[in-house]
């Protein structure tokens, strides 16, 4: 009978403890993000697919296809190509592709390059109908983004400073050649690592 | 021969005004405590329930309607049809016309009689037989389980309840639920819920009925019935469209019921607490509050094992309420022959 009593006292007690707390978290506020409308700030390190970094200076890649990336690619996803154009002490890249299907965003990509000639791009936002769209054409879009921030020469693309990492866009990106789904990534200068 | 004139025809008309309002006040009620549901869910777990559909999510319960209505009713292979078809509609039933004696207010009722407490609990018991019906003729071994379950804990929940209501008719001496709201008049210490004179174990009586409604209306931490991750959708497995969404309107009209019962027995229905603002608005605020308070407790408490459900209520709630009806009996006999 003691026993008894003492359980139902101390069961009743712990349901009531339960309904404070729910009753607590019930007023604080919400902690979900709703992703289409609201986005986490995208980190500082994320890895995206790869991309070429514009030259600020010349307004063209910094790439001179030395093919070091290509011969890093475990996965062989990747196909450089290059022709020295008249004039001009080094080469310069002529193609780009990367085969997205078929990379694991090791990195060893990114590390190989000597002069921060590529880097992550922070496009997460990949979806596509077929394998195709994600054959990239690195090159096509660098061109389509260089002309797009062709007007003001040096644009906020300079890979030299890192713009700290922010949630929205800082402009309308252009659309990619080769982009994989309708809406075109959030392309924002990302953070080199350091090689 | 005005009295013959009133009962002939302002009567009915007075009937069905009062059961269209009933019905239309359910249908609107079952929509929109779904979105509640929702809402409460996502409060209680810190993220923001439905959203997208209207203005915080307000027009999903709308939208939801439109789709269970547009789905076909399937009628699967070996059921049998006719207590297929009946159940969800005799589930339905019983809570609407239970509704027809609550006093929303001293004026505000379907029909005053004096047996209303008797009527809602004998009706109350046919909600369970349709549950049951449902899962029986469902030809599906989760509704067949389901339906098990449900006899099993109506029968066991049902003592306590009506053990509870016996007390609480000797200490009003009443079964006419306006005449219970009356006698409560004058502030909040006047509710049943503080008649600590005639039983001393008042608060303790409101808990045994509320947890009894919990159980009734096979509401979580009871949902025994309904265990959708044990049991698919218990006894509303078979069904489709309409079909589930009337058993799923009947579980919130059974929780308003036993909300509106719980309210009008203990917690002085209609009467104002500070004698301010109508009556409608008091007996609607303390039954949305009970509402909520099912919402609170379902967010709150896992679901229980089977003899845990059955434990609670052979071994504590029946010893305690018969506890509080002798104990009410011979303080009624003692002190106020």
């Amino acid at each position: 009978m003691k026993n008894g009593l003492k359980e139902i006292f101390t069961g009743f007690n712990s349901l009531v403890t339960g309904m404070r707390i729910t009753i607590g978290q019930f007023f604080k506020p919400s902690v979900t993000t709703q992703y289409p409308h609201e986005t986490l700030p995208i980190p500082a390190r994320f890895r995206g697919h790869i991309e070429l970094v514009l030259d600020p200076e010349t307004g063209k890649a910094k790439c001179y296809a030395c093919k070091l990336c290509e011969r890093a690619c475990p996965s062989d996803c990747i196909l450089v190509d290059g022709a020295k154009l008249e004039g001009a002490k080094k080469k310069s890249v002529t193609e780009y592709r990367l085969d997205f299907t078929k990379c694991s965003l090791c990195g060893s990509c990114v590390e190989a390059c000597r002069d921060g000639a590529i880097r992550f791009s922070r496009d997460y936002n990949l979806a596509g109908f077929s394998k195709e769209e994600f054959i990239m054409d690195l090159f096509a879009k660098l061109e389509a983004e260089a002309q797009a921030a062709g007007a003001p020469p040096a644009a906020p693309d300079a890979p030299g400073k890192p713009e700290p990492a922010a949630p929205a866009p800082t402009q309308p990106p252009p659309p990619a050649a080769a982009a994989p789904k309708p809406e075109p990534p959030k392309m924002e200068p990302a953070k080199v690592d350091a090689p | 021969m005005t009295n013959l004139l009133h009962i002939l025809l302002a009567e009915p008309f007075r009937l069905a005004l009062a059961l269209l309002l009933i019905m239309s006040f359910v249908g609107v009620n079952a929509a929109y405590l779904v979105w509640v549901e929702r809402k409460g869910a996502g409060r209680f777990q810190r993220r923001p329930g439905p959203t997208e559909v209207g203005y915080a999510g307000l027009l999903q319960p709308v939208v939801d309607a439109f789709k269970l209505l547009s789905k076909q009713l399937i009628l699967p292979t070996g059921v049998d049809a006719t207590l297929f078809r009946a159940a969800p509609l005799l589930v339905m039933a019983p809570a609407l016309i239970g509704l027809a004696v609550v006093p929303f207010s001293e004026k505000l009722l379907g029909r005053d009689i004096n047996v209303g407490l008797l009527l809602i609990f004998a009706l109350g018991s046919i909600n369970v037989m349709a549950i049951m019906l449902g899962g029986w003729s469902s030809r599906n071994k989760y509704a067949i389980i389901s339906a098990a379950r449900v006899v099993s804990q109506n029968v066991a929940y049902e003592i306590p309840t009506l053990l509870v209501v016996i007390t609480m008719i000797m200490v009003t001496g009443s079964m006419d639920l306006n005449e219970i709201v009356r006698q409560q008049a004058g502030g909040f210490w006047r509710w049943n819920l503080f008649r600590w004179d005639v039983n001393p174990l008042a608060p303790a009586t409101f808990l045994i009925f509320y947890i009894c409604m919990l159980a009734e209306t096979n509401r979580a931490p009871f949902d025994m019935a309904e265990a959708e991750s044990e049991l698919v959708a218990g006894a509303y497995t078979e069904y489709s469209g309409m079909g589930f969404g009337v058993f799923f309107m009947a579980e919130y009209t059974n929780i308003l019921l036993g909300c509106s019962v719980a309210t009008v027995l203990f917690l002085g229905g209609w009467q104002s607490p500070v004698g301010i603002l109508p009556g409608l608005f008091w007996f609607l605020a303390k039954m949305y509050f009970l509402i909520f308070s099912v919402i609170w407790v379902r967010w709150t408490f896992p679901r229980t094992q089977f003899y845990g459900l059955l434990n609670l209520s052979w071994k504590i709630l029946i010893p305690v309420s018969l506890l509080t009806l002798i104990l009410t009996g011979a303080m009624l006999k003692i002190f106020s022959v």
